[in-house]
Order: C-alpha cells, then sequence, then structure tokens
C-alpha cells in the first residue's frame, strides 16, 4: 500500500507529479492511498511505502482527461483522487475511454466536475462585496461559503474584474486577499470576520423588489438557479418572503383596478379591437369567408348574447343577427319585454364556416379548434363589456364560454359561474327553434326561450 | 413636486424597466481591468447575480433614465395618459448607481432603456451619454445594453453601438394590425428600418475589425428585440413565424417574449388579466428548438394544433412534433444522424454529443444512454439502443399518456 500526501485538497500539481511517478511504477489504483495535508490516514495502511519519485519520461495523456482532472480535483468528494487515477491508470490501456461520455467512471467524473464548475460559477455571481473603510483607502471584503475547494481556482476571475479595487474574499477554508497589485493567501475566517453591512445594499435592495414582478410568480424557477443555501449572504433575499407574501394581492388588485375603473374609452378600444379583428386569421376559416362578423351592441350593456357564428346573411351583411335566427331572437326578446337596444351580441366564432353545395352555402358547424381558435376576442369581448350576465345560446357558445363541453339540458334555467368569475346562463340557439319540425313543439320550445329570455332580463332589471 | 432622492427614482425607474424580458451578458468580447485602471470584465458567458421570485435572472441593473414618455402606447406602463408616478436621472446617477453596484458583485453592467422626452434624439443622447461617461470617464469594462430609439438619428445609435455591447429596438407586437391597436404611435415599418441600420452597422464594424485592429467594435454582442405575448390576436404559429423572419433579416441574436402581464393604471384599451406565463415558456422552447436543435420555423409551426395554431400547453413543443411525427420515429441511437438525435424528446444537445462521441467506440446500450440523461423512460419509446427495442410503446395508439408529464397542482405562495 502506497500513501500519497497532497499539501492542499485542490493540489492539482501534486496530484499529478505523483499520479506520473506512480503510473511508471505501473502502480494499481487499488494500491494507492490519497490523502491531503495530516487527516487520518486509512487503518489499513499502517505499512507505508513512500510514494514513488516522479519518473523521467513523457507519459502522453489526452487534453480531455487533463481539462477533467482540472476541474474534478477541486471536488469535495474524497474519493476523487483515486477515482482520476483509475481512470488515468485504465486511459494507458483504453486511452479512447475518454471520450466515452456514458462510462461508469467518465460519468461519475464527469458530475463531480460539473458540480465544480457550477460552484465556481455560482459564487462569481452570489458573492457579495462590503466596502470597510480602512487605513489607506477603502477595501471591499465578502464572506463566501463554497461547496467546493474552488477558491483559488477562482481568484482569477476577480483579479481580471476588480483589478483597481483593494479586495479580499473571506472563506472557511482559505482567504484570499488582492492590493491592487499582487494576491496573497491567509488562513480561512469565520462569517464575523466580514463586515456586517453596507449602505449600498439597501440602495440595492430597493432595486430587488422593483425589479420583481408580481404578475409572474415562479418560485420553482428562482430556487432551481438560486438554491437556499446561498441565500444567507445574499443580502436581498431577505425581502423575498415579503415579496412573494404580497404578490398575489398587488395583481389581483391590478385587475381588479383595471376592471372597476370606468372605462371612458372603452367605445375607442372597442372599436380599435373589431378593426384588429377585421383582420384576423387565427384559424382557416378567414379564408372562404366573406368577412369577420364582429359583436355589435352597447359597450356597457348589462346583458351579453353568444351565438354559435355568422350564417349566410350575416356574413355577407357583416353584422351579426340579421338573418332568420337573429329575426326570431328579436321577437322573442320583445315578447320576453328585454330592451333588446341593451344588448351587446356576439358569436363564438367569427366567421361563417358552411359547405358549398351547388350555388348554396350551407351552414357547418364549427369544430373544437375553430371554437378554441376564437375564443380569443370573446375574452377581449367580455373584458371591454363587462356585461353582468352573459348568455351562451347554444351548445358552441357555452363550449366557447366555459372552455368545456356543456350539456344545455342539465345546465339551463340556472345562473352558471364564468370560468373567470361573471355569471352565466345557458338556452337554446334559436336556429333550433326554426329546425323543430313538429309546429307544437315548436311553439313549447318557443315559449321555453322567451321564458329564458324573461328570467335573464330580470336578472339585469 | 417634491424632490425624489435617488433610492425614490430607482423604485420608479426599475419598476417601469420590468417589463423588458432581455437580461442577457452574454455574447460580447473578453474584457478584463487587469491594467488595474478600470473596473470590470466580460467573460463570453453572462452571469445572473440573483433571481427575483418571478424566476428572472437579475444580471444587469435595468433601469429608464425617465419614465416620462410623448407616446400612448396602451400596454406600456409608462404611456402619456398612466397616472404613474414620473421620475428622471441624470446621466450621472446612473452612472454613479452602476459603479457602486458593480464594485459590490452586484451586477453585470447596466441595461438603459427610456420614455421619450421633448423628442426622440434628444433621448437618444441623453442615454449615449450615460454609456460615454461610464466606458470614457470610468473605464468601465462590463456589460452595456441600450434600448434605442427607432426615430433618433442614425448617427446617434451608431454612436450607442460603439459604447455598448448590445443594441436592441422592439419590435413589440408581433402583427402589424396589433401594433396599430395598442401603439398607434409607432410604426413598424420604422422599427424595422431601425433594425436594418443596425445590422449595417454591425456587419461594417466586422469588416473594418477585420482590416484595422484599431477600428473600433460595433455591438459587439449584436442586437436583440422583443415581442408581447397575449396582447393582440397572434398565434403562436403567427409569433414563430415573425421570429424566424426577425432572426433571418436582420440578424437578431435573440428575440426575446414578454407575456403582457397586468400593470397598474392600466389602459381600457387593453383590459388586464394573468399573464400567459406556460405560453410565453412554450415559445421560448420553441426558439431553442430553431436555435439549438435544427428544427425549421415550418417544422416549429407543425407542432401547433392546425386549427388554431397554438402550441401545446401541457407538453413541450418537441414532445408534441415527436407526437405527431411518429412515423420519425424510433431513432436508432447508434446509427441515426445527430439532426435525427435532437428530434428525440428528452435528449438535450449535450446528451446527443455524448452518444456521438461514445458510440464511435462501443454500442451503447439503454443504460448509457440513462446515464446521459436525466430520465430514460421518457426517451424510451423514441429510440433504439443495442437492447433496447420500442416495440410495445411505440405501437401503442396512445402514447400520449406515456411520456406526457403528470398534471399536478401549480406552485401558488410558498
Amino acid at each position: 500500500m502506497r500513501v500519497v500526501t497532497l499539501s492542499e485538497p485542490d493540489d492539482f500539481d501534486g496530484w499529478r507529479d505523483a499520479a506520473r511517478g506512480l503510473i511508471a511504477a505501473d502502480v494499481p489504483p487499488d494500491d494507492v492511498v490519497w490523502q491531503v495535508g495530516d487527516e487520518p490516514v486509512d487503518l489499513f495502511a499502517t505499512v507505508a511505502d513512500p510514494a514513488p519519485v516522479p519518473a523521467p519520461g513523457a507519459f502522453s495523456v489526452p487534453r480531455a482527461f487533463l481539462d477533467l482532472a482540472r476541474s474534478a480535483i477541486l471536488g469535495s468528494d474524497p474519493e476523487r483522487f483515486a477515482l482520476l487515477y483509475t481512470l488515468l491508470f485504465r486511459l494507458r490501456r483504453e486511452p479512447k475511454l475518454i471520450e466515452d461520455r456514458a462510462d461508469p467512471l467518465v460519468r461519475r467524473l464527469d458530475r463531480i466536475a460539473k458540480d465544480v464548475r457550477r460552484d465556481i460559477h455560482k459564487m462569481r455571481a452570489f458573492l457579495r462585496f462590503r466596502e470597510l473603510d480602512e487605513e489607506g483607502g477603502t477595501r471591499f471584503v465578502a464572506w463566501f461559503e463554497p461547496d467546493h475547494h474552488i477558491v483559488r481556482a477562482n481568484a482569477a476571475f476577480f483579479v481580471n474584474r476588480f483589478a483597481s479595487m483593494r479586495w479580499s474574499i473571506l472563506t472557511p477554508e482559505v482567504s484570499i486577499h488582492w492590493d491592487g497589485k499582487a494576491l496573497c493567501e491567509g488562513p480561512g475566517a469565520s462569517k464575523a470576520d466580514a463586515p456586517d453591512g453596507d449602505p449600498t445594499e439597501e440602495v440595492w435592495k430597493t432595486y430587488y423588489a422593483s425589479i420583481f414582478n408580481p404578475a409572474r410568480v415562479k418560485i420553482g424557477a428562482m430556487l432551481k438557479e438560486m438554491p437556499k443555501k446561498y441565500w444567507k449572504n445574499m443580502p436581498e433575499t431577505a425581502l423575498v418572503p415579503g415579496l412573494l407574501a404580497a404578490a398575489q394581492a398587488r395583481e389581483s388588485g391590478m385587475i381588479a383596478k383595471a376592471r372597476d375603473t370606468v372605462g371612458g374609452n372603452s367605445l375607442i378600444a372597442w372599436e380599435a379591437l373589431r378593426d384588429e379583428a377585421a383582420g384576423c386569421t387565427r384559424c382557416p376559416l378567414y379564408k372562404p369567408a366573406t368577412q369577420t362578423v364582429f359583436g355589435e351592441g352597447p359597450v356597457d350593456a348589462p346583458l351579453m348574447f353568444v351565438g354559435e357564428q355568422p350564417g349566410d346573411q350575416e356574413d355577407l351583411a357583416g353584422r351579426p343577427f340579421v338573418g332568420p335566427a337573429g329575426q326570431m331572437f328579436d321577437k322573442a326578446m320583445a315578447e320576453a319585454g328585454v330592451d333588446r337596444s341593451r344588448a351587446y351580441v356576439t358569436n363564438a366564432v367569427k366567421h361563417f364556416k358552411f359547405e358549398q353545395r351547388g350555388k348554396r352555402r350551407i351552414h357547418a358547424k364549427p369544430g373544437a379548434g375553430e371554437i378554441d381558435a376564437c375564443r380569443w376576442w370573446i375574452e377581449q369581448e367580455q373584458m371591454l363589456i363587462k356585461p353582468k350576465v352573459t348568455v351562451a345560446l347554444g351548445a358552441t357558445a357555452a363550449r366557447s364560454l366555459f372552455g368545456k363541453v356543456m350539456t344545455i339540458g342539465r345546465e339551463r334555467g340556472r345562473a352558471l359561474q364564468l370560468p373567470d368569475g361573471g355569471e352565466a346562463w345557458i338556452t337554446v340557439h334559436p336556429s333550433y327553434l326554426l329546425r323543430l319540425p313538429d309546429p307544437v313543439q315548436a311553439g313549447e320550445e318557443y315559449a321555453r326561450f322567451v321564458e329564458d329570455l324573461r328570467v335573464v332580463g330580470g336578472r339585469v332589471g | 413636486m417634491a424632490q425624489l432622492d435617488t433610492r425614490e427614482k430607482l423604485e420608479i425607474l426599475a419598476d417601469a424597466a420590468k417589463y423588458d424580458a432581455s437580461c442577457a451578458s452574454s455574447g460580447t468580447t473578453k474584457r478584463n481591468s487587469k491594467d488595474g485602471k478600470g473596473l470590470g470584465s466580460t467573460e463570453g458567458m453572462g452571469i445572473c447575480h440573483a433571481y427575483a421570485p418571478d424566476g428572472r435572472c437579475i444580471s444587469l441593473l435595468k433601469i429608464l433614465l425617465t419614465n416620462s414618455c410623448i407616446f400612448d402606447c396602451h400596454y406600456c406602463i409608462n404611456r402619456k395618459s398612466s397616472n404613474v408616478r414620473r421620475a428622471r436621472f441624470t446621466a450621472k446617477e446612473v452612472v454613479d448607481l452602476t459603479i457602486a453596484f458593480y464594485k459590490r458583485n452586484y451586477i453585470e453592467g447596466l441595461f438603459l432603456s427610456s420614455g421619450i422626452i421633448a423628442s426622440s434624439n434628444y433621448t437618444m443622447e441623453q442615454m449615449v451619454e450615460v454609456a460615454r461617461s461610464l466606458r470614457e470617464d470610468h473605464h468601465f469594462r462590463g456589460y452595456i445594453h441600450l434600448k434605442t430609439i427607432p426615430d433618433a438619428d442614425p448617427e446617434l445609435v451608431h454612436q450607442a453601438g460603439l459604447y455598448a455591447d448590445r443594441v436592441s429596438i422592439n419590435v413589440e407586437l408581433p402583427t402589424a394590425n396589433g401594433l396599430k391597436r395598442l401603439a398607434p404611435e409607432k410604426d413598424g415599418v420604422r422599427i424595422e428600418t431601425a433594425m436594418a441600420e443596425v445590422k449595417a452597422a454591425i456587419i461594417d464594424g466586422k469588416d473594418a475589425k477585420a482590416k484595422y485592429k484599431s477600428a473600433p467594435k460595433f455591438a459587439p454582442a449584436g442586437q436583440s428585440t422583443q415581442m408581447i405575448v397575449g396582447a393582440d390576436a397572434a398565434t403562436d404559429g403567427d409569433i414563430v413565424r415573425k421570429a424566424s423572419t426577425l432572426y433571418d433579416r436582420f440578424g437578431l441574436r435573440r428575440v426575446y417574449y414578454s407575456a403582457f402581464s397586468p400593470i397598474p393604471d392600466a389602459s381600457a384599451v387593453l383590459p388586464l388579466q394573468r399573464p400567459p406565463l406556460m405560453r410565453e415558456h412554450r415559445l421560448y422552447q420553441s426558439d431553442w428548438l430553431m436555435r439549438f436543435y435544427e428544427f425549421q420555423p415550418h417544422e416549429v409551426v407543425a407542432a401547433a394544433d392546425d386549427a388554431t395554431g397554438m402550441l401545446p400547453l401541457d407538453i413541450d413543443p418537441k414532445l408534441a412534433w415527436a407526437l405527431k411525427f411518429r412515423g420519425s420515429f424510433p431513432v436508432d441511437v447508434n446509427r441515426a444522424p445527430r439532426e435525427m438525435l435532437l428530434r428525440v424528446p428528452g435528449l438535450g444537445v449535450k446528451a446527443v454529443n455524448g452518444i456521438l462521441t461514445s458510440r464511435r467506440w462501443r454500442r451503447l446500450h439503454l443504460a448509457d444512454v440513462a446515464r446521459l440523461t436525466v430520465s430514460v423512460a421518457k426517451i424510451r419509446p423514441f429510440i433504439i439502443a443495442e437492447d433496447w427495442r420500442p416495440v410495445v410503446l411505440s405501437d401503442r395508439a396512445e402514447l400520449r399518456p406515456i411520456v406526457a408529464p403528470k398534471p399536478k397542482q401549480m406552485e401558488m405562495f410558498a
């Protein structure tokens, strides 16, 4: 059994010199014990052969191995020296092994190296300097607790960046100091050795709180990149719980305030929306249709009726509810005593879907995709008009408003809640009444429809 | 109005800047301060110095010079008609803040944008002055991103590019109709002309640099732009096509997406709702497919639903594409070319590179693939390995429930 003693936990040169000698002497990995400084030695390695003196003569190893080793040696895994030597030993016979990233040993070392690189990156990111007045000027001092033995390897980064400042980085294992010209090293430190504050931190916290958007809370994404173990040395993280606690209220407050504001320019907004809809290409129905048929009615209407889609006449006129079903609707509204002029009428789908049969264009039922594509417009209309009650005429309208299939028979005749909270009712589409062949049944259904309208009319007074 | 101190101004002007998604500090030339004269360095790869609870990286001090604006864009918190509190930084205040934050290792540099005050040229001059002072008075070698103003004099934009690592102009909305409705004073053609001018200046700068080593660098980290998602009627298909056109025509480094998010004192033209964060996420994923996975724009669009033009929200676009074009699978990890391996859902670029180098030396088994990836269970139905062939799985009619992520309760406020 041979014992190799390295001077420091990140002693790459020491490891490399020893490994060279061991390889030259053909010492198998199992016969080597690696240790750092005066750590306790393996109990079974009582008879310790000294490590062989480096043998002259080149032993060339792949570049990729050296890159891997330089990173992995900084890891906190106590087996890293042995694992690297094992890989080196195998590389002599299988020089291409280093390229086999799926090999378990290569993979394990890759992982160690990856953790080290991440730790190096996070130190560059999350280390915070505090300004300290001392004799001869100011010094910037940071306290950081890395997971791996990365401080020396990372020093060059801070020198390159902050060469004109005087600074110290204190860590439990080692401290490094820069005086503007040279880097020197000191023993490990404790948090108490670092300054406990810096007035600029309050300004930084102001920035942190202000740049956060309370409407986009994504805790998982934050924690993935900034795990809690780093928080204790980052002043701004103290704000996180408070920001999260207030976020929901801030967001819903903004939405509620915007909804309650009496929109002085909602007519302009509605006209702009209608103009934008005229160019809609969200689904392919715009191609054969004549034009977009947008909703119609007062922008402060308390009642909003949603039909299925424009028919042949609506498509040509560019206005909703002007064909036979629309006329039936107007008649029923009048009989129910509901003021038609105070209702906003629109359709779930805003282009006419049809099949051409000879010269006639026959109505075709819109598909779920087309309803979903067009829902964007309904949502915008709803948000602008903010009706007290929305009425879905038929299954297509109900599918659009609720985002799922609704059974008219079951849901008819009672107040329902829309996904965004508004009140809605479901009844049949007037074209259904036009299609009933049995005059008795048609009469009964018409009366039911009028009754439904009377009820919703009563809801808005 | 009472005088605001720097911290109060910062509160207003950072709040006003947070709707800009970009905070990248990567892709520029390497610089350092080893000469002992300046401050700062850039490494090529950006660094995120903190993360806000919205999951966004904080890499730069992202602020507006002023949030006063003569424009009235409905989606914007800073529009003329908004009742938001107004503030204005002096150039010196911005410079001092940047230096103070940088010295404490809070940031990689500055991202400066501004509302338009007085005139486009006046505003642009003020922004250029900040960058000039940082670079010339303080020898600041960190990262600077300047938002340029489309109507500003091209000479000013050119100066901006000489000081900044990156310049950007937001196209704001993916459709011309949307821009007309929501930003009536902005001109889509003018925005694109400005982007074309920046592209030309970047190319000229590179040419000059190739000829004369001393030629100044122009925006070495290139230009980027941002589109707001969910404020106009654009579908995901429209947005992906628009982004790819922008990449092609203007040589953009990045197109950022920003889910339209509630703002204080919103305009009635643009009613508020919860921002479509998942949609934004899927669009970013589709952007990655085009930038790193060799997907063509029309292929990403093909992953969207044919009727709605929208990408699925419950699964990522790569998986959506694979489920739609199952005939392309399974892919043999021991034989398939790189571009096909990149199509396998769950195989990232690193895993694919690992497969390509490893398989030169031996035939890969499923366990090998497992070591190279996070979860082999999701990948298995789409690959063939030395000891694996997905007979049962790939024939099963409904593959989606097996590979799609299980629906889970959305995290709220932990």
